[in-house]
């Protein structure tokens, strides 16, 4: 058996267990794996300015590939500097591994420098986690961290590596398992044979069916399947802000996004529908509304790999606990069996229904000639990229226009913090996508607010080369806080606005990169094709939009999924 | 309403803290707890009393059997079931006719004295919840309760139903 020490067993594991890259930040407690990392080019590390910053690009780099994302920290702030990333991933059930240092194993629990309960602090907010206590157990915990994170419903795994079991000095033998069995963990990944029988049935009876789709269908790539399914059915498809690009957003059976800001034809659909197929969505409060209300006619059918998903929010009718992919591939040899070319003209009705709705267009906006409108942008952003680019997004009112004015072709194409919502998430995110994806583009559509939550790492794009764009759509206000104000608190602005912006284009500029400003909108499409030609630079774009603008539709709070406002003035 | 929920998991550091943080993170309640390892020392048997409604305990069902560590999770109080939970209880005895009073309700109630001394005694009581409250209180009336210790429910399915990984 091959001797070496704890810290090139890390190293050696994560070879072995095909990772490539890793995002992270040296200190105290991960000296000696930072030294076993520089003896070798299989892994390769990428130094951030933060480490939330490095949570979060491992999470976008997990996003935009199906891979786990691979995170490097010291002990204490190191590893409590990564805990937002850790929430957001966990939220959004992203695979990661967050490999921390920790103190000596002498010394834990003993206030040390740089201690914290790592283990304790991450709890709550990941599917699991070691604190490993031998050198020799190093390949078996990293196995496993990864078999975790990357299996059933996924999410962050955290390893916590005491300095005295990676200590470079002492060897040990190396043996990686060849395979993870867990009797406490065996996902499961096929639906019930019964239950997805009385799904068929129920869906083949509907008369007003709709496929509400959510980010277990990009999670279990199931994509090919929702489509053949909904298209042998004809049923329209809404899909959830972490569902987008699960199905095509330019496929004409789609109805665009459903919930707080979903479209009126998505939420009038599922209000009205008979029969909901919710296919890895989970039913959450910013698309229910109020769940007394919820989808009144509709018999709910649940398909999600966590049964701890189902129920837990709305009671469901045909409960089917399984991965999408798995069970839409049974649901379509059921139903394919069948003749189903009756579905058209049995869904007529409903489609007419849906096409009423559509005619309303509800996501039309009024341009101006003296400001730029945030819609015109996303919708600039997706002419110059012909619609084929990575866009990841900050959070706010730029993140609920990029998800409406920016049709998604393709699963992982939309990269965004759905659950959690962490403003500062964009960026790094995007840098994440830029290095599993070098050849694509990889834009960040973020705002003056949160962009300046990781600014940062602009410093670390220049040292890697990553040309990013990043349009920054800048209204000199936290914009969805000031909506809000603006509809609920009277127009009371309170803590809304910053004072003393920086001049975003001269920071860019310091930072080593090209900066952009547009302020009218005629220049807008000139500037957007120049960010664009600049292939091999990251462009700043700070883009000056009409501040009172408003993300429409909204639902109106305690009501049903219709309930909504349409623009300032009106309403459903 | 009451539910004994009962749990297989791994004996692993860190096991029961995931689970009793579980609680606090999603605010379940928790109204006691028991736990060990079992006749296989690999495992942990652990037995949570709580209350809610049906949708609060399926809830807490199947948070907990998504946990890493659990194996199996059983709601004892769905079937017929054994539940027994241990007291310590000791009471003040100064004078003859306390000490004769104890000790004929400690016989009533079928429990141990399992330490004498000069000014009291330590009684050990077996059997459900209801019985140890009933048994506290008779004492509380003939004698002076210094402290008392209780161990939480531990329960089993009766028959054929068993918790096995």
């Amino acid at each position: 058996m091959e001797m070496m020490s704890g810290a090139a067993m890390v190293v050696r594991a994560l070879k072995d267990v095909g990772i490539t890259h890793v995002f992270g930040y040296p200190g105290g407690a991960v000296l000696d794996i930072y030294d076993a990392l520089f003896a070798q080019d299989d892994v390769k590390h990428i130094l951030v300015r933060h480490e939330q910053a490095a949570a979060h690009m491992a999470d976008g780099y997990a996003r935009s590939t199906g891979k786990t994302g691979t995170v490097l920290v010291t002990s204490g702030p190191g590893a409590t500097n990564t805990l937002t990333g850790i929430a957001t991933a966990y939220m959004d059930s992203i695979p990661m591994v967050v490999l921390s240092g920790q103190v000596p194993s002498v010394h834990i629990g003993e206030d040390a420098f740089q201690e914290t309960d790592m283990v304790g602090c991450s709890r709550p907010i990941v599917k699991h986690s070691f604190l490993v206590k031998r050198a020799v157990d190093i390949p078996k915990a990293i196995a496993k961290a990864y078999y975790i994170a990357n299996t059933g419903r996924p999410g962050p795994v955290v390893v916590d590596l005491p300095k005295d079991i990676v200590n470079i000095l002492e060897e040990h033998p190396y043996e990686f398992p060849t395979s993870v069995k867990m009797r406490s963990y065996n996902p499961t990944t096929k639906g019930h044979g019964k239950q997805i029988k009385k799904a068929v049935a129920a869906l083949s009876k509907a008369e007003r069916p709709v496929l509400y789709v959510g980010g277990g269908a990009i999670a279990a790539d199931a994509h090919e399947e929702v489509t053949q399914l909904a298209e042998l059915m004809n049923t329209p498809v809404t899909c959830t802000l972490m569902g987008l690009g699960a199905f095509s957003g330019t496929h004409e059976q789609f109805i665009g996004m459903l919930g707080m800001h979903g479209t009126l034809e998505a939420n009038k659909s599922m209000h009205n529908s008979d029969c909901i197929v919710a296919l890895g969505a989970r039913f959450d409060d910013r698309v229910t509304n109020n769940v007394e209300k919820f989808c009144p006619h509709a018999q709910i059918i649940h398909v999600d790999i966590d049964p701890a998903s189902i129920a837990k929010t709305v009671p469901v009718h045909i409960p089917v606990v399984g991965s999408v992919k798995n069970v839409a591939q049974e649901m379509l040899k059921l139903l394919g069996d069948i003749d189903q070319s009756d579905q058209k003209e049995k869904l007529d009705a409903w489609w007419q229904q849906i096409q009423q709705w559509r005619e309303r267009q509800c996501l039309s906006y009024e341009k101006s000639e003296e400001l730029i409108k945030p819609q015109e942008v996303i919708e600039s952003i997706y002419k110059h990229t012909q619609g084929e680019a990575y866009i990841s997004s900050d959070v706010g009112q730029h993140q609920m226009f990029a998800a409406l004015y920016y049709p998604y072709a393709k699963p992982r194409q939309w990269i965004n913090s759905g659950g959690l919502g962490t403003m500062g998430f964009g960026l790094p995110a995007a840098m994440g996508v830029q290095f599993a994806h070098p050849e694509s583009t990889s834009v960040v559509v973020t705002g003056d607010g949160s962009i300046q939550m990781n600014i940062q790492e602009l410093s670390t794009c220049l040292q890697y080369n990553l040309p990013i764009k990043v349009i920054s759509l800048n209204n000199r206000a936290l914009g969805m806080v000031r909506q809000w104000q603006d509809m609920i608190y009277k127009g009371r602005h309170s803590h809304s606005y910053m004072d003393s912006m920086p001049d975003f284009v001269k920071l860019a500029e310091a930072y080593g990169h090209v900066g952009i400003r547009v302020s009218k909108p005629e220049e807008l499409d000139d500037a957007m094709a120049e960010c664009f030609a600049m292939k091999d630079r990251l462009v700043f774009m700070d883009i000056e939009v009409d501040q009172n603008e408003h993300v429409y539709p909204m639902q109106i709070k305690y009501g049903a999924m219709d309930d909504m406002r349409l623009n300032k003035t009106e309403r459903t | 309403m009451k539910r004994i929920i009962s749990v297989l998991m791994e004996n692993e550091p860190g096991a029961l803290s995931r689970i009793v943080a579980l609680f606090s993170q999603r605010n379940y309640n928790v109204d006691s707890l028991c736990v060990a390892p079992t006749h296989d020392p690999s495992l942990s048997r652990l037995t949570i009393t709580s209350h809610g409604d049906d949708k609060v305990i399926e809830q807490i069902t199947k948070q907990v059997n998504k946990l890493i560590d659990v194996l199996k999770v059983a709601d004892l109080t769905d079937a017929s079931h054994i539940e027994r939970e241990l007291m310590l209880i000791k009471v003040a005895t100064p004078t003859e006719k306390a000490r004769a009073e104890v000790v004929r309700n400690v016989d009533i109630f079928r429990g141990k004295i399992v330490d004498v001394q000069v000014n009291n005694y330590t009684i050990e009581m077996t059997g459900t919840s209801d019985k140890l409250e009933a048994f506290a209180q008779t004492l509380a009336n003939c004698a002076d309760v210094i402290e008392s210790s209780r161990t939480g429910i531990c329960g089993l399915a009766r028959g054929d139903r068993a918790l096995r990984p």
